[in-house]
């Protein structure tokens, strides 16, 4: 865990210092194809897993189950938000 | 849209190759995938420090605006530590972990995996993976397809809480669209924070 923070950091450092350096702003073609790589991997590690490929269904239920609370809870905090601190100030946004 | 589909393209390209076998095993026991995701890491960090916006958007932040993001995060983890009651076979950090994705599907499924191999073993953590993979590939499709249902019941920052980190790119369109124009400024914002959160909450709740 710190390790991965740690390189991210790093990187912020070095972004910031370098930030001026034009090959830095096109970074993220570069991100997207690391994570089609990574993506393509865990596919691999995923495809050779009898044990995922067989329970395929009860794992896209739990994903399924998790997702739905995450995004309705998210949704009732946005209402108290909104109720209680935008109205009011909607004009003024 | 269309990148979601790319990266699934991959997922499941990934997945044929290795269930049809092809591969020696010795290419599968190397575990080069930790050092590609440090790679990514540091690319991320990367374009964050040279960001010419970073500035401004960090001096645009007002108050009341912070609690749009703190909502999302907050909403989301108490709601995916309630579900993981429901769901016996994982913890609630597992479930938390999970949910702090915040539908950044790519990044997510590949730390839990990295992450959860030292206390779940190869296995387990590849099975956790893959349902963050389709828990944050659903979230965006909820997020998507029931923006105009968010709007209505839930009021207008609904739909951008419920977009989690793709507010800034994926969910923007829809986003536009149901919640009104000026809502655009905030939803951008609220990306860029959720999108900033997700290296940090999910390598936590997988460290518990």
């Amino acid at each position: 865990m710190f390790i991965i923070i740690g390189i991210m950091f790093g990187g912020i450092g070095i972004g910031y210092l370098f930030r001026k350096i034009a090959f830095l702003q096109k970074l993220n073609a570069s991100i997207s194809y690391t994570i089609y790589l990574l993506l393509f991997l865990l596919g691999i590690s995923v495809g050779t897993n009898e044990t995922i490929m067989n329970n395929l269904g009860t794992l896209g239920l739990e994903a399924f189950l998790i997702a739905l609370a995450g995004t309705l809870g998210s949704v009732v905090a946005a209402w108290v938000v909104y109720r209680f601190f935008f109205k009011r100030k909607e004009s003024n946004i | 849209m269309k990148g979601s589909l790319i990266i699934v393209g991959f997922f499941v390209l990934g997945c044929l190759l290795g269930w049809t076998k092809l591969l020696p095993s010795s290419l599968l026991e190397q575990n080069f995938t930790v050092y590609v995701l440090y790679f990514l890491m540091f690319q991320v960090g990367l374009s964050i420090g040279s960001d010419k916006k970073l500035k401004e958007i960090l001096s645009s932040i007002r108050p009341h605006l912070l609690l749009v993001p703190m909502a999302t995060i907050v909403g989301t983890l108490i709601a995916s530590a309630l579900v993981s009651l429901l769901i016996s076979r994982w913890s609630m950090y597992d479930c938390l972990a999970v949910g702090s994705g915040f539908a950044y599907y790519s990044l997510s499924s590949i730390l839990i995996t990295e992450l959860k191999e030292a206390s779940l073993g190869v296995q387990v953590a590849a099975e956790l993976g893959t349902i963050a993979l389709m828990a944050n590939i659903f979230r965006e499709i909820i997020a998507l397809l029931g923006a105009p249902l968010f709007v209505k019941y839930f009021g207008r920052l609904a739909p951008i809480c419920a977009g989690g980190a793709t507010t800034m790119d994926t969910t923007l369109p829809v986003i536009t669209r149901y919640c009104g124009k000026d809502m655009v400024f905030i939803s951008i914002f609220h990306g860029i924070l959720v999108d900033l959160s997700v290296p940090f909450f999910v390598p936590f709740f997988c460290s518990l």
